[in-house]
């Protein structure tokens, strides 16, 4: 141990593969709630595609529901707040649950929390194509690759991250372009806003590094998914699978209010 | 330096030359660096949630530093009306810049009244935090708790040296 990281505050690492995103969710979720330790979560691509939207996402406003409804795709909502995500085993996911007091500098507030993550990707992308923190996006020029979101609790706060390494056009169908978008993507429609990660640097590489820079700042301590202590569950669970009766009806009403409107 | 004294100065004129609102507070701007408003005849919780308490009902509310610092709301999460809040326990949640942040009530007691202007219009929470913004409405359970909390004053200088720690 060099001299330089004794005080660092404990940080638990565990690294996943292909878990279903919305057992990445939950576990997120309680390990904020419920834990009183810092984790930095990777999950290197979930198992199927998942749409997963924001705590006050609306079905009929984000997402095409019928083709969703016939393809059967999972509709997710997580805990935090932004944006809706369609993600599959293309997606990297790093989540990041700590202190407030373990991180001092960084107030338990939205920006200051984007702007300390914003910081360290930048040492994670450092040399690579014009990265920057662009409003809430992650962007290589004005291209975005990795979109966040945030909850904050009384002492502790999770920021959390899916990368866009590559993904599928036809996945990307299922969503609706939202009402809210951020103002540097004036009116690019999808293929023209994103970028695919797997284009400026390598996967493996790109983990290594991120969990690299987490350890400018922590003192790391890797954990098997299996040694993670889940003895604590009375807590407040909000990230939910919507069911497919509930996606139904969503539809139906939609239908129903757009023939209404039309009659009119 | 200079800045403070400017703004005690207007700080006071302001105070000597302010009206009454209709809610029966009057104004006392914070010399904080961001000039967020802190109302006298209010009680703040150390997490940014004001309490406007009389008679029987205890009004609920997160104070402007608090709005400032969140950001544009978008969603609001709240109890139901003739459930519980318990002192510095979660009772709902505000939806700002892709964060959730929870609301910790500053007392405990039974929630008679949920403001459901909210659900439609968020942001009443950045423009009126005050007031049209309030959240809940709340029978106190042990109305001694408002003791613990801060005044106007003490809240302010609280704000001004959260925000000069960063």
């Amino acid at each position: 141990m060099s001299v330089k990281r004794v005080g660092l505050p404990l940080m638990n690492v565990v690294k996943l593969r292909g878990t279903p995103i919305l057992q990445q969710l939950l576990l997120e979720e309680r390990l904020l709630r419920s834990s009183s330790a810092n984790w930095c979560i990777v999950n290197d691509g979930t198992n199927l595609p998942n749409i997963v939207m924001g705590l006050s996402g609306k079905p009929c406003e984000l997402v095409e529901l019928e083709p969703v409804i016939r393809d059967r795709v999972p509709v997710i909502k997580r805990f935090t707040g932004g944006g809706t995500v369609v993600v599959d085993e293309n997606t990297l996911f790093v989540s990041l649950i700590c202190n407030r007091n373990d991180v001092p500098d960084v107030q338990p507030y939205p920006r200051s929390v984007m702007a300390w993550s914003g910081s360290l990707y930048s040492q994670v992308f450092n040399g690579i194509s014009d990265f920057q923190l662009r409003e809430n996006d992650y962007v290589f020029g004005d291209r975005k690759f990795g979109g966040n979101a945030q909850s904050i609790t009384r002492n502790r706060w999770i920021h959390h991250t899916s990368f866009l390494w590559d993904y599928s056009e036809s996945n990307m169908a299922y969503l609706k372009l939202p009402s809210r978008v951020p103002q540097y993507r004036l009116e690019r429609d999808h293929t023209d806003f994103v970028c695919r990660m797997k284009d400026y640097i390598e996967r493996a590489g790109f983990i290594e590094k991120t969990i690299k820079a987490v350890g400018t700042q922590f003192m790391l301590k890797e954990l098997s998914f299996d040694e993670i202590d889940d003895s604590c569950r009375e807590h407040l669970e909000t990230t939910r699978l919507l069911t497919l009766d509930e996606l139904k009806e969503t539809l139906a009403k939609t239908t129903q209010n757009e023939s209404i409107a039309q009659a009119v | 330096m200079a800045l403070r004294m400017w703004a005690s100065s207007t700080a006071n004129a302001l105070k000597l030359s302010s009206s009454v609102s209709k809610s029966q507070l009057s104004p006392a701007f914070s010399i904080s660096r961001c000039f967020s408003s802190v109302l006298e005849g209010l009680k703040y919780a150390n997490s940014h949630e004001w309490v406007k308490h009389e008679g029987s009902v205890a009004t609920i509310g997160i104070t402007d530093h608090a709005q400032d610092h969140l950001g544009e709301v978008v969603f609001v999460e709240l109890p139901e009306e003739n459930g519980s809040v318990s002192k510095e326990k979660s009772f709902g949640a505000v939806e700002s810049v892709k964060a959730t942040s929870e609301i910790l009530s500053p007392i405990s007691g039974e929630v008679i009244e949920v403001n459901k202007k909210l659900s439609e219009a968020p942001g009443l929470i950045n423009s009126s935090p005050y007031e049209d913004g309030w959240m809940i409405k709340v029978k106190p359970s042990n109305p001694s708790e408002l003791e613990s909390l801060m005044g106007s004053k003490e809240y302010t200088k609280f704000c001004e040296e959260e925000d000069a720690a960063h």
